[in-house]
């Protein structure tokens, strides 16, 4: 990777987390014939956020404050070895997707403990939400990454969501790891119709309710830590549909130098984010009872996906 | 019958006026023969009461019942508050709520009431509000989620709180009276004749039917029969006050469970809505415009052709959004079989309004009126699932029938403000008025009864949330508690209408 690429994923990571949530909220808004907030407007709302104090509630220990920074700390964690620009992450070693998955379940135990740490009825169910959610999406995204480090014949989690060759069987793998990995986001990054992030009732919320008594920096570090995680995962699926996306060379590859293929990525991201935006703006978000069974389709897709590559492997 | 809405007045010589015990009987006797309990409230003993009050007896009980024919009658008792009757509840409960008012409001004795919970926390009997005798549910399993009484967006304040097994709700309980202002009290302080603008505030949601129920007993007072195009005038508020709040609650209920396009335009159709409003009466609530005697609006011919004409362009958007809304799959599966009130649960209960109809119960004051309805009656709808799918579906059903019934709406040759001699004459001596007007959420009841010197002697108000609060409350025991905010939605109650 050259330095150039190394500055673009470094840029990427500080503007792309912004952008997409922007554009989801955008799409939504237009939809529903509002103008709808500046796409920048989360960098406007942690600005405004680190410039306030937090207040605490009496029954709140130190883990209140520490949780928000483990949130954010995981988020990038994650982010070191995602391929933020479709081509390679900032860092990659054998077996990095246990990192991947359990910087994220880090982070996400770090929020629960923060939530419960406030004592707050509303905000124990959230917690105990996240956490049985947690249960249901686990599996298909160690399935994910299974079956495309088998397929890619590497350990590394950024190399094997790259293309390796373009035939009716890797299509199928990477449709039906990609359809996982939506589910995977849904969920992880509570959007709908898992969670609904434009809720007022606390009864309905999962991850919203969650962060209701943070406020000031914590509040940044989570509402960051959230975006960035965000962007990763739709990093992940749009290098998964992405056939420019690694060291393919087929008929377009000439065309593809890193810095275009890196354009066409964020390009990508960008329209997947606004695909989630015109997802969430039209069907009513689904009860909670039937959340589990959903999620369960991730786990499905995921297994299709690793039967297949042992199917061409054999 | 030519009013527009229903009236009962009965000399008070008249009222049946029978012992306690005779009194329970005949009670018991006409709600098992299928009759219903509009009304049960008490009121202190005047000097009129000498003749049937024994020595000790301090509260009049007064019950009011709509037969199955739609034909109300009333029944009278006096009781001393000390020794009071035996309930009435456990044979019908939908006298819940009207005994436990009765019974904090005048200190009566209820024996044997199942749920003697206090209503306001205000009157003879009341209790502090930090003793609500809550119901406990014990158990390892259980735990109890506290919600309110301040809640989050800018609502009215309630505490509910919910007895749960993990997401399940086992027993919820709701604890009203915050917003007890002491409104009969008030009613009863002011000049009879000048209690518009305190009536428009009870509810401010409900503003016109209130209004329209206090001119209509005010009017049967004074011995004035409001004219055809005074009538229509207020049909037209009352449809538009219906029309407005079911779009209200219709973009609520899209809110509440993610469902956007709904949430955005049923919220902007309303806006059209209640700035119709504001064109005819100043007022986008159709405030300061039913007064008694007459209307103060300004509906001509102009007035009327831009109404029919935004509530043309309404119907347009709203047939849209509409089948937007009901073929959703997504919408019915959230909605459909959640927080079900059967139509036998219903009845016992005695809910009201298009609570009761979405349960199969075919209740709507309307029907029974004519006056401005005449020659375009408003047909009851009714759906028999009592579910959340149930009660939108009939909201937009009825906010169809209210557009349709509008936009053929004619402007009355002339309708001046009414002078003010009208509603300076003497009102009637020992009258009982009871009047009942079907508002968006259901019926609304104001009983007014004057004494010997025709001075007002009490007036009774209820909205139809006193009535419907348990529905609620029963409608969402085994649902999951993450489908509370919508079963509450879907019902829609008000909180100052049920404090009073």
């Amino acid at each position: 990777m050259t330095a150039l690429l190394v500055v673009v994923q470094l840029a990427a990571l500080v503007v792309m987390p912004v952008v997409v949530v922007g554009v989801i909220n955008r799409v939504k808004a237009r939809w529903a014939g509002r103008r709808g907030a500046p796409i920048l407007q989360l960098a406007w709302d942690v600005r405004r956020l680190l410039a306030k104090r937090s207040v605490y509630s009496d029954v709140s220990t130190p883990i209140i404050r520490i949780a928000p920074l483990v949130v954010l700390i995981t988020a990038l964690g994650s982010a070191l070895i995602a391929p933020l620009t479709g081509a390679g992450a900032l860092v990659g070693f054998d077996l990095d997707f246990v990192w991947f998955a359990y910087v994220w379940g880090l982070g996400r135990v770090a929020l629960m403990l923060g939530a419960l740490d406030t004592g707050s009825s509303f905000e124990g169910m959230g917690a105990a939400r996240e956490a049985t959610f947690a249960v249901f999406v686990e599996p298909a995204l160690f399935l994910v990454a299974g079956a495309l480090c088998l397929d890619g014949g590497t350990l590394r989690f950024a190399e094997a969501l790259a293309w390796h060759g373009v035939d009716g069987g890797a299509i199928v793998v990477r449709v039906a790891c990609a359809a996982a990995m939506v589910v995977v986001l849904q969920a992880e990054l509570a959007r709908m119709p898992v969670d609904d992030p434009t809720t007022h009732l606390e009864l309905t919320m999962v991850h919203e309710v969650m962060i209701l008594d943070h406020g000031g920096r914590e509040l940044a570090a989570l509402h960051a830590g959230a975006a960035i995680k965000l962007y990763v995962a739709i990093a992940v699926i749009a290098t998964l549909i992405n056939p420019w996306a690694g060291p393919w060379t087929g008929p377009w590859a000439g065309a593809a130098t890193p810095l275009v293929a890196a354009a066409i990525h964020l390009g990508l991201c960008v329209a997947i984010a606004a695909a989630i935006g015109l997802f969430e703006a039209l069907p009513a978000r689904v009860r909670l009872r039937v959340v589990p069974t959903y999620l369960l389709s991730a786990t499905v897709a995921a297994a299709v996906a690793l039967l297949v590559v042992l199917w061409r492997t054999a | 019958m030519t009013a527009s809405v229903l009236v009962h007045r009965e000399a008070v010589a008249a009222i049946p006026t029978l012992a306690p015990r005779a009194w329970r009987d005949h009670v018991a006797a006409a709600l098992g023969g299928g009759a219903r309990a509009v009304a049960l409230y008490g009121r202190p003993v005047a000097a009129a009461d000498a003749a049937a009050a024994s020595p000790g007896d301090d509260v009049v009980v007064t019950a009011v019942l709509q037969d199955a024919g739609g034909a109300l009658a009333t029944a009278r008792t006096v009781v001393a508050a000390a020794h009071g009757y035996h309930t009435l509840t456990r044979d019908f409960p939908q006298l819940h709520v009207l005994e436990r008012e009765l019974h904090e409001q005048h200190g009566v004795r209820i024996a044997d009431h199942p749920w003697l919970k206090p209503v306001r926390h205000a009157g003879r009997a009341a209790i502090p509000m930090a003793a609500y005798p809550y119901y406990d549910v014990t158990g390892k399993e259980v735990h109890a989620v506290a919600v309110g009484p301040i809640h989050a967006g800018v609502i009215e304040p309630g505490s509910f709180r919910f007895h749960c097994v993990g997401e399940r709700v086992v027993h919820l309980e709701i604890q009203l009276g915050y917003q007890h202002r002491g409104v009969e009290a008030r009613l009863l302080a002011a000049d009879p004749r000048r209690l518009a603008p305190l009536v428009e505030t009870i509810a401010g949601d409900t503003s016109v039917a209130h209004a329209w129920a206090y001119a209509a007993a005010l009017e049967a007072l004074l011995g004035h029969a409001p004219d055809d195009g005074v009538e229509r005038v207020r049909a037209c508020l009352l449809e538009l006050e219906r029309v407005g709040m079911h779009l209200a609650g219709l973009s609520g209920i899209s809110a509440d469970i993610g469902f956007v396009p709904g949430a955005s335009t049923y919220g902007r159709l309303r806006t059209a809505a209640i700035n119709a409003s504001m064109a005819i009466t100043g007022s986008r609530f159709g405030r300061g415009a039913i007064r008694p005697g007459g209307v103060v609006a300004r509906f001509d011919e102009r007035g009327a052709a831009a109404l029919r004409a935004t509530i043309d362009r309404l119907r347009r958007d709203q047939a849209e959004i509409d089948a937007c809304l009901r073929t959703a799959r997504t919408v019915r599966h959230r909605l459909g079989g959640v927080g079900v009130v059967p139509t036998s649960l219903a009845r016992q209960l005695g809910l009201v309004g298009f609570a009761a109809r979405a349960s199969g119960v075919a209740l709507d004051d309307r029907a029974a009126c004519r006056g401005a309805y005449a020659a375009r009656p408003i047909d009851p709808h009714v759906e028999p699932a009592g579910d959340c799918l149930a009660r939108t579906s009939l909201r937009i059903a009825e906010l169809d029938a209210s557009t349709r019934w509008l936009a053929a709406v004619e402007a009355p040759p002339a309708v001046a403000p009414p002078p003010r001699s009208t509603v300076d004459g003497p009102l009637a001596a020992s009258l009982l008025v009871v009047t009942l007007v079907e508002g968006w959420r259901g019926e609304v009841v104001h009983c007014l009864e004057t004494d010997a010197a025709g001075g007002l002697v009490h007036y009774k108000v209820q909205d139809p949330s006193l009535r419907n609060w348990m529905g609620l409350a029963l409608a969402v025991r085994e649902v999951d508690i993450s489908d509370f905010p919508m079963c509450n939605k879907s019902f829609d109650l008000s909180y100052c209408g049920s404090d009073l």
